[in-house]
Parts: structure tokens; C-alpha cells; sequence
């Protein structure tokens, strides 16, 4: 239609009372307010989303989302969202129950649909048989960590699909429709990044934290050393000395790190065994490229292939 | 299978037999339509078998290559609540003092610090859980030799919404920034000369608290509390009304991705009535009784985190400051009778420093102004010495360690002040241990 249509003053007051009368019987439609934890799971809301809802990313790819803080802006966002997406496995134990429990808002308590958790919808791997703090920090659950397979992002989007229609029937066949363009695209990205990633299976690297179990799965990484002595525990200059005799031994082609981590004990043993250290980006923001779910990917794929044979 | 029976049927139905060697030939062309049928029929279902036997060895494979377990049900013992226990213990360096005061202040009667030498500060004990869809629970009980004391038990309303939530029980106040925190969650090994002298340790009332949280995105927050006002500044009246009243507004937000703050401003209304003290004369003599009237008091706070990005694992900073103007007036009842007035403040100031991970130093500076203090028309210095015209204040440093987030030991070196006549060299090593499912701390 013509905007020139809409000059006319009585067409555009025509105009005005026909959106009044939409608005008036509720049809009218606000934005669905996704709280979102971490950065990825923005990406997708968004993604299935688009136009219909208002996305707040409350953590970025270089927070450690174990710990932040339960601040006062973190509780006034959620205070007014519809559906809360986090990763859940007790990733974000030590501020997320505070932000909930202050928000007053009863949409987003546990239980509620508008409280969906990532992590219940993937199978985890690295449950831990005992748990035990002297064990580091540990997730009860499994390992929290599983943006990093991009078989778990489609998992996860699956279901977020249905939970968004679920909160905004009158949106949903807009989800399913986005859901299902990203969907496709998503699994032809998938094959393309497989195809790409052929030559990692098998290679041997070294993970700075316990968070990339995901990854190393779908490729086929093989993980021979961990720098940090017990999960969440910084490693000291001693057992990264220990990790760098070990790796004449059983020699790997690089150390993983997420781009949240301090880039010390990585580069520490990269000058020390001329083993090439990557800052994946572990999440969407995590550098330049990553700039959505796509790039994420396909910058830690490229990044990875460096370390190819 | 029914297909081809039904065929032949409906063929049948459909050719009236004229005559039998019309019938015996349509017969057998019907015979060799049905073979036909069946063989090509035959074929697709072995194509089919084929094909479903492909499909499941493909889904095989799959499962093959990601060997992952189905996602698990929650536990059914996730029912327990989360129940976390607090350690803490002490080794204070002090001078060999008779008595330790604020002069200037009425003394609180609450957790006195432990003494001199090695001594354990009590444990925490505290049970939190979702009681149902409704409401959360929550018991802070602190045991010590031969005592429980419950610091806090109440329930929260969960399904309220548009930012409200009710708080009965015993709760401690949201009035002022650190009165919420228990003493594991404080930045120094002792209180603020402001907490000191305003509450004890935090002031806690047994009542109700409503709460409503603004739908801005800049956190907007206010709160009305009622209570019986069992504790300092107030006392329990025997009364069905209530005798302390609080009331609380906060604001907080981010200021870019690195800077984040919270203010506030709370007021605090309290009936005292029979209130015990002990003070000393100017001849050093002790003196009790009792102070009955009104007791008000203003606070003001504010709460400045730095961490790079956002990140605080590294380095990160924090300022928090405290302002108080309480006025209290009435009449003092025991060994001393007469009408009463103070109009005192007072204020702390901190900035604690993580310079590495797992390491933080921190400064405090605390400050009391005495203000006017009058007993029987005249400045009450002149007949009780413990409340002298003083300006208490106290200097801290801080260096603590923390190998986790569920373990702290410290070292602190306080230069006391809040005595008069008295400069005190304090040195205290503490440890804070936390075991089980320790929960979020607030901001």
C-alpha cells in the first residue's frame, strides 16, 4: 500500500481508530520479554522470535556466567519478562535464585512455563558419580556447558519453539515458521561444519576449564589434559608445569580456552610447548565473528582447523 | 491384503454372469489379476521391510555415534531443601581492656564480640526450599555454646507478581545495605561502628515486609515493614500493635558494562519502651536503667562495583558507604530518671579491592558524631561518663584469601578508636568456611 494513502486526514484518522479497535479486544500484540542468561540462548530466541519478542541478554561472551552477580539491574529485567531462558544445571546457582526470588515476578518462578532451562533438554555428559566439593566445582546435574555442540543448540530450539507458542499463541505459527527456516538452515549448517571439522576427529587437545565435553563430542576431540587442576580452580605454576611434561608424553595440538578465561595459564604453556593456544568464542560475542549463532560456529570450526594435521 | 479379496469382489459385482463360459473366462482372467496383484504387492511390502530395516540400521548408527543418555527426570531428593552450614572462628589479638565501649552511644546489648585469643563465632545453619508453587522458606539459626539463636525464619511470597512479594516471619530488615548480611557475608572481620551502635549486628524484626519492585528497567524497589520490634533500637511492648515500622527505597543499575551501583534511603520507627542500659557514672560507677519513648532513624546508602566487562573472576572493586542520623527522645527510668533526647550520626565508608584472583585487601573508616545527648536539660555527659562528648571512630585493613568461593581466611589490623581515652592495636586472623549447597548472596 501507498503511504501516500495516508496523508489524507481522514483516512489517517480511519487509519488510527482501526488500530485502536485492534488494540482494543487484546489483540493487541507486545513483544514477547525474553530474560535470556547467556548470550546463545539470546541468539536463539531471537532467531525463532524475530520481531515478536524484545531479547535481554543479561550475561556477555566475556563474563564467566558462574559468576556473576545478582545486580540490581539483572532484577529489574527480570522483574518484567515473560519467559526466562537460561542453561540451568546449576550453571547460574550463584546469582539466578537471588534475581528470581527478588524479581516479584510469578511468571518466571521455578515450574512456571515461563522458566525454561537449556539444559533439560539436552542429555548431559560428565555427571559426576560422587559428589564432592573437594572435587572443585562440580554440577550435580552434569556438565552445564553444552552450547558448544550445535546438535544441542537445535535440541534446545526445538523446544524453546514450542514454549514460545505456548506463552504467545497468538504468535505461535510465527515461531514455528521461524523455527523451522532456522531449523533447516541450522542443519545444513551442521552437515557443512561436519564436513568442514573431518579432519579434527581424533586430534588431541588440551581444555583450559572442563567446558568443552560438548564439543570435543560432536567432533571427535580427543581431550588429554585439563589445565585447571580441579574445575573452577585456577592452575597453579606448578601443575602447569605437570600438564607440560605430560604433553611431551602424550604431545596435543592445542589448548582450548573460552574467551570469558583468563588467557594466562593457556599462553603460560603454549610458550612452553609451542602448542598453539585458541580463545574460542565459546558463545555469540565471543570475538568479531561470532556475532550470532552461525558465525559461532563458524569461527570455532576455522579457529580449530589451525590445529588440524 | 484385504485389497486384492475386495478387488475381485467389487470385479464380480460389477459382471453380471450372462453365461458360464462368459463366467469360467472372466474367472480366469479375475485369477490372474489377483496372482498379479499379489506378486506386485509381495514385491512392495520385501521393498518396505527393506527400506524400515535400512532406516533402523541408520538410527542405530546414530545412537552409535552419540552414545548420550536420555534427559533425566529431576531427582526426587531435590526435595530436600538446600541446607548449608557456616563456619567461622577467630584468633583476635587484643589489649587487655576491663570493658570495651562506643562512649558517646548507648551500648546495644546484642552478640557481643567474642574475646581475646582463639574463639569460635557461631555456626550458621540454613535450611531454604520452595514450600509449594505459593511460597519459599528460610531458617538461619546461629548455634552457639548452649544456645540456638534464629536469625531469620520466614516465608516469601512467590506467585504475587507485577513486583510484589510478602515477607513474614522473622526476617532480618531491608532497611540500609549490610543489614541484610549475615557476619560470614561481611567484608571485615568485625562490624561497622554504624551497625554497632544502630542494631548490634543487623536489625531483624519478627513481622512483615511488603516489597514492591518497579516494572523500570532501572531497578526502582520500595518496602514497608510492620514488626513487634523485638530488638535494639526497639523493644517487644506486650502489645497487640506493632512498635516498629520501617520503611525502604532503593535504585540501582549499570552504568556500561563494567560499573554497577545500588542506593538507598530507609527510615526506621521504633516505640521503645523499658529499654535496659548500663553506662557509667562520671565517677566510674556503674549505672542501669531503662529508656522509654521514640526512636527514629534515617540511612542512607550506596554500593559501587567495578569489574572489567563485566567480569569480576579477575579484579574487581567495590565501595559501599553507610550514612545514619537516629534521634531518639523519652525519659530514662532506674538509677538515673529524667527526660532524654539524642540527635546522633555517624557513617562508614569501605572499598575492598580483588587485585588477583582469590585475593582482596580492603579498607574501612568508621565514624560516630555523638551529636546532642541531653539528660534532665543538660548535656548527659555531665552526669554519665560512657556518654561523653566523643566522636568514636575506627581505621581497618584488610587482607583475606580465598582458595574457593566456599572458603575465606583472613587478616585484619584495626586501629580502635571508639573509646575514649583508649587507642586499641586489634589484630584478628578469621576463617569462614561454608559446606553444602551455600545459596546466591544478594548484591
Amino acid at each position: 500500500m501507498s503511504l501516500s494513502l495516508f496523508k489524507s486526514p481522514f483516512l489517517r484518522r480511519l487509519a488510527g481508530l482501526l488500530i485502536a479497535a485492534a488494540l482494543l479486544p487484546g489483540a493487541a500484540h507486545a513483544a514477547l520479554k525474553v530474560f535470556a542468561c547467556e548470550p546463545e540462548w539470546g541468539s536463539l530466541a531471537k532467531e525463532i522470535g524475530g520481531a515478536q519478542v524484545s531479547v535481554y541478554t543479561a550475561t556477555t561472551a566475556l563474563q564467566d556466567p558462574h559468576r556473576i552477580e545478582a545486580r540490581p539491574s539483572l532484577i529489574a529485567r527480570a522483574r518484567s519478562a515473560d519467559l526466562l531462558v537460561c542453561t540451568g544445571a546449576e550453571l547460574e546457582i550463584g546469582w539466578l535464585p537471588v534475581v528470581i526470588a527478588e524479581s516479584g515476578n510469578a511468571a518466571i518462578q521455578a515450574s512456571q512455563p515461563g522458566q525454561f532451562m537449556a539444559a533439560r533438554q539436552v542429555p548431559l555428559l560428565e555427571k559426576p558419580a560422587v559428589l564432592d566439593r573437594s572435587a572443585g566445582d562440580v554440577h550435580a546435574e552434569g556438565n552445564p556447558h553444552i552450547q558448544t555442540d550445535p546438535r544441542n543448540i537445535a535440541r534446545v530450539g526445538e523446544a524453546l519453539a514450542r514454549r514460545m507458542a505456548e506463552l504467545d499463541p497468538a504468535q505461535a505459527a510465527v515461531y514455528q515458521a521461524r523455527w523451522k527456516d532456522f531449523s533447516t538452515r541450522w542443519q545444513a549448517a551442521i552437515a557443512r561444519w561436519e564436513k568442514q571439522a573431518a579432519p579434527l576427529r581424533g586430534v588431541p587437545v588440551v581444555v583450559q576449564h572442563k567446558g568443552f565435553p560438548y564439543l570435543e563430542n560432536w567432533l571427535g576431540l580427543k581431550q588429554v589434559a585439563v589445565l585447571e587442576p580441579k574445575p573452577g580452580v585456577e592452575p597453579s605454576v606448578g601443575h602447569l608445569a605437570r600438564v607440560a611434561a605430560q604433553l611431551q608424553a602424550t604431545p596435543a595440538r592445542a589448548v582450548l580456552r573460552a574467551a570469558y578465561q583468563s588467557p594466562r595459564p593457556a599462553d603460560w604453556l603454549s610458550q612452553r610447548t609451542g602448542i598453539p593456544a585458541l580463545a574460542l568464542p565459546y558463545t555469540v560475542g565471543g570475538n568479531d565473528r561470532a556475532s550470532d549463532l552461525f558465525g559461532l560456529f563458524d569461527d570455532t570450526i576455522e579457529q580449530l582447523l589451525k590445529a588440524a594435521p | 491384503m484385504l485389497r486384492p479379496a475386495f478387488l475381485a469382489a467389487a470385479l464380480a459385482a460389477a459382471f453380471p454372469a450372462h453365461a458360464d463360459a462368459d463366467l469360467d473366462a472372466l474367472r480366469a482372467e479375475l485369477k490372474e489379476m489377483k496372482s498379479t496383484y499379489e506378486a506386485r504387492i509381495q514385491a512392495l511390502e520385501t521393498r518396505l521391510q527393506k527400506a524400515e530395516n535400512q532406516s533402523a540400521d541408520a538410527t542405530a548408527k546414530a545412537e552409535q555415534a552419540a552414545p548420550l543418555p536420555q534427559p533425566e527426570p529431576a531427582r526426587s531428593n531435590r526435595f530436600n531443601p538446600d541446607v548449608s552450614l557456616i563456619l567461622q572462628g577467630r584468633y583476635a589479638h587484643l589489649e587487655d581492656l576491663d570493658e570495651r565501649g562506643i562512649t558517646g552511644f548507648f551500648p546495644v546489648d546484642a552478640h557481643s564480640d567474642s574475646g581475646r585469643g582463639f574463639s569460635v563465632d557461631g555456626s550458621e545453619l540454613v535450611i531454604s526450599a520452595s514450600i509449594d508453587p505459593y511460597f519459599r522458606g528460610y531458617l538461619n539459626a546461629v548455634l552457639e555454646d548452649e544456645e540456638v539463636e534464629v536469625e531469620e525464619a520466614w516465608f516469601q511470597t512467590l506467585g504475587l507478581g507485577h513486583g510484589f512479594s510478602i515477607k513474614g516471619g522473622r526476617f532480618r530488615s531491608g532497611i540500609g545495605y549490610q543489614n541484610e548480611q549475615h557476619p560470614h557475608a561481611w567484608d571485615f572481620a568485625t562490624n561497622n561502628l554504624v551497625y554497632d551502635v544502630l542494631f548490634g549486628e543487623g536489625y531483624g524484626q519478627d513481622g512483615l515486609q511488603l516489597k514492591w519492585l518497579a516494572p523500570t528497567d532501572t531497578f526502582l524497589e520500595f518496602g514497608a515493614e510492620a514488626g513487634s520490634g523485638g530488638a535494639f533500637p526497639s523493644t517487644d511492648r506486650d502489645s497487640n500493635g506493632f512498635s516498629s515500622v520501617a520503611l525502604f527505597g532503593h535504585a540501582g543499575g549499570d552504568v556500561g558494562t563494567s560499573h554497577s551501583w545500588r542506593a538507598g534511603l530507609s527510615y526506621l520507627h521504633a516505640k521503645p519502651q523499658g529499654r535496659e542500659f548500663a553506662g557509667s557514672d562520671i565517677n566510674d560507677v556503674e549505672v542501669v536503667g531503662d529508656f522509654s519513648g521514640k526512636s527514629r532513624t534515617w540511612l542512607a546508602d550506596l554500593v559501587w562495583k567495578w569489574a572489567p566487562n563485566g567480569n569480576a573472576t579477575e579484579q574487581n572493586f567495590k565501595f559501599a558507604a553507610e550514612y545514619f542520623q537516629r534521634d531518639e527522645s523519652g525519659e530514662l527510668d532506674g538509677d538515673l530518671s529524667g527526660p532524654y533526647s539524642a540527635d546522633q550520626s555517624g557513617f562508614y565508608a569501605q572499598g575492598v579491592y580483588q587485585f588477583m584472583p582469590h585475593w582482596r585487601v580492603g579498607y574501612r573508616y568508621d565514624q560516630l558524631f555523638r551529636g546532642e545527648v541531653a539528660f534532665n536539660g543538660a548535656d548527659a555527659g555531665v552526669t554519665l561518663a560512657s556518654l561523653a562528648d566523643y566522636d568514636p571512630r575506627r581505621h581497618s585493613l584488610m587482607l583475606d584469601y580465598s582458595p574457593s568461593e566456599f572458603s575465606r581466611l583472613r587478616l585484619q589490623y584495626t586501629r580502635d578508636e571508639a573509646q575514649q581515652g583508649i587507642d586499641e592495636n586489634q589484630y584478628y586472623v578469621q576463617y569462614i568456611y561454608s559446606l553444602g549447597s551455600h545459596g546466591a548472596h544478594k548484591f
